[in-house]
């Protein structure tokens, strides 16, 4: 499989980035911190808007910045499409002409986007003789989107390209970027401080803190880490788990998830069996029991699992880190965990009360 | 009126203009972009010609270009009196007037759009040539007008550095000195008025270009 390696270190006032990253590059790869913490920044070094005196980075078998052979290719030359935060379209030209603008620069045989199916796929049809000054920020973004990726880009570089949008404009594009991925295949790197954006899209989540990768691994490795609970607190801290639709029980109003070995019950889903659906699990909606699942419960969501980690939260509060063949994370009190006896290596039956959906579906 | 003074005007202010577009857009650029703690002095300097007698400026650029001074020892020749040191002292004196209206517009343009047009495969020059030049033409446009007309009403540098040689470096201003001094107030006249007419002109053209063709910049 191809990697991206990249390893930068980059110097300003009151600023350092010092990467040393190595993924695969495929999927999407969301870069996720708080402002300032360099997502942006590491975004520009891999573009190579931003040169980095001490810099690395390889995409697949392409070399592109070795500065201990002082060479940095410039962006142009790299077969890389970026859609900045704001959509910086020409706006001396129409909405086909800035389509085309990169387009025409490639070579006819490295086209392997047509024209036709982007502007389908973005529904910008409609607007291909207008000026950029009378589009919509959404639809701007759109044609910026469908800008780079005319150039049949080998690696999609996404810098909050939805910041600007309303709601209602975002959960249109999101399902969008994770199409145009899946149906494109152009492994992206998006830059997020939105949890929601992330949990929508990330298969792999790079973590930035202060210039420094804090963590990098699937989805819910990341959600589990105690890095990210340190960081991002416990509001959306819990687990993302991509299960299976198994079936449907119309009589209770249910639809039926296989994840590894277990059952989810969660409201019924117009979504036909087999499809995959992401399920956020947060860890506050877990609690625990002893033993296995055997005793009849209220809750219909109980699942076996093995303590692997017990973090100490605040002075109340601790994280149970689970395996059910996934991390789990359940809060419980510092009481609770004192009185069951719970110590890594228990086996305990995880009860969940809530499974949140990401309306979003995954082939 | 003096048809050879005229042709000489023209011919000065357009090459004038021709090579300060050449110097000026990389100097204009780098002004607008740099972080270099030069940059003040540089812009100084740009600006010298704006508020220095034309005659401090003439008296210098005379000592540089004449047969013992740097540049006409460079040349091996004397180029004070000459057309080309008459273009030369030209480029110096109107050069704010290119520089400044072509910085400005660098710098509300500033380096996004073109950092697009490189991640869409555009070489350096050719961003500069379809997103920066067009995104950036109320500042030529600014740029080129204003630096012909200051280049076609300059007179004490010209007077200076070219000495007003009938055919070479006699030019429409300094015909309107030579004609007070010998009382031929009917044709000062003739060439006042022309410029007088010339001059509002081109203002006129300079503000309806900046209020009617805006350019939008989202």
């Amino acid at each position: 499989m191809n990697r991206l390696i990249a390893r930068f270190d980059l110097h300003y006032p009151g600023f350092r980035l010092n990467i040393d990253l190595d993924i695969p590059a495929s999927g999407i790869t969301v870069l996720f911190g708080s402002s300032g913490s360099g997502k942006t920044t590491l975004l520009r070094c891999l573009a190579g808007l931003e040169r980095a005196s001490s810099g690395f980075m390889q995409f697949g078998d392409d070399l592109w910045q070795d500065e201990t052979k002082g060479l940095c290719r410039p962006l142009h030359t790299r077969p890389i499409g970026y859609v900045f935060q704001e959509p910086r379209l020409f706006p001396h030209y129409n909405v086909r002409s800035n389509l085309l603008y990169g387009y025409h620069r490639i070579r006819p045989e490295e086209r392997r986007i047509a024209v036709e199916h982007v502007v389908e796929i973005l529904g910008i049809g409609h607007l291909l003789e207008r000026r950029i000054h009378h589009l919509s920020g959404g639809e701007q973004q759109r044609t910026a989107i469908g800008r780079a990726l005319l150039t049949s880009p080998r690696l999609l570089l996404m810098d909050e390209p939805l910041a600007s949008l309303d709601i209602q404009r975002k959960q249109e594009l999101l399902p969008f970027i994770r199409r145009l991925h899946k149906e494109l295949a152009i492994p992206v790197i998006y830059v997020s401080h939105a949890i929601s954006e992330i949990f929508q899209l990330a298969d792999r989540v790079v973590l930035l803190k202060d210039g420094l990768v804090a963590g990098v691994g699937t989805l819910n490795d990341i959600l589990t880490s105690l890095e990210f609970r340190v960081n991002f607190g416990s509001p959306r801290a819990g687990a993302v788990l991509d299960a299976h639709v198994a079936g449907h029980d119309p009589q209770y109003g249910l639809t039926q998830l296989a994840f590894k070995e277990h059952t989810l019950f969660v409201p019924l889903q117009p979504v036909a069996v087999g499809q995959v659906v992401r399920v956020h699990i947060l860890s506050s909606d877990v609690s625990l029991v002893l033993g296995k699942a055997l005793a009849p419960s209220s809750v219909l969501n109980l699942l076996d699992a093995t303590v692997t980690e017990i973090r100490e939260i605040d002075q109340s509060s601790v994280d149970v880190l689970l395996d059910i063949g996934a991390p789990l994370v359940a809060s419980i009190t510092r009481k609770s965990l004192v009185n069951l006896g719970i110590k890594p290596g228990h086996r305990v039956c995880a009860q969940i009360k809530t499974v949140a959906l990401n309306e979003e579906l995954m082939e | 009126m003096d048809l050879s003074a005229l042709w000489v005007t023209v011919r000065l202010a357009t090459t004038t203009v021709a090579v300060l577009l050449i110097v000026g857009t990389p100097l204009a650029w780098w002004l607008a972009h740099t972080r270099s703690p030069s940059r003040p002095v540089v812009e100084a300097m740009v600006a010298l010609p704006i508020v220095l007698p034309p005659t401090v400026l003439g008296f210098y650029i005379l000592i540089t270009l004449g047969p013992y001074g740097p540049l006409g020892q460079l040349a091996n020749m004397n180029l004070a009196f000459t057309f080309t040191g008459l273009v030369i002292a030209s480029v110096f004196y109107s050069m704010p007037f290119v520089i400044q209206p072509l910085q400005g517009a660098f710098e509300a343009v500033g380096k996004a759009p073109l950092e697009a047009a490189w991640s869409l495969r555009a070489s350096k020059l050719d961003a500069f040539l379809t997103v920066l030049s067009p995104m950036a033409s109320r500042g030529y446009v600014s740029a080129i007008v204003l630096g012909f007309a200051h280049t076609v009403g300059e007179f004490g540098v010209v007077l200076m550095v070219g000495g007003s040689i009938p055919g070479q470096t006699r030019v429409l201003s300094t015909t309107i000195f030579e004609h007070v001094e010998v009382m031929e107030y009917g044709q000062a006249h003739t060439i006042s008025a022309a410029m007088l007419v010339f001059s509002f002109l081109v203002l006129l053209a300079v503000y309806i270009v900046n209020r009617r063709f805006p350019i939008h910049v989202s």
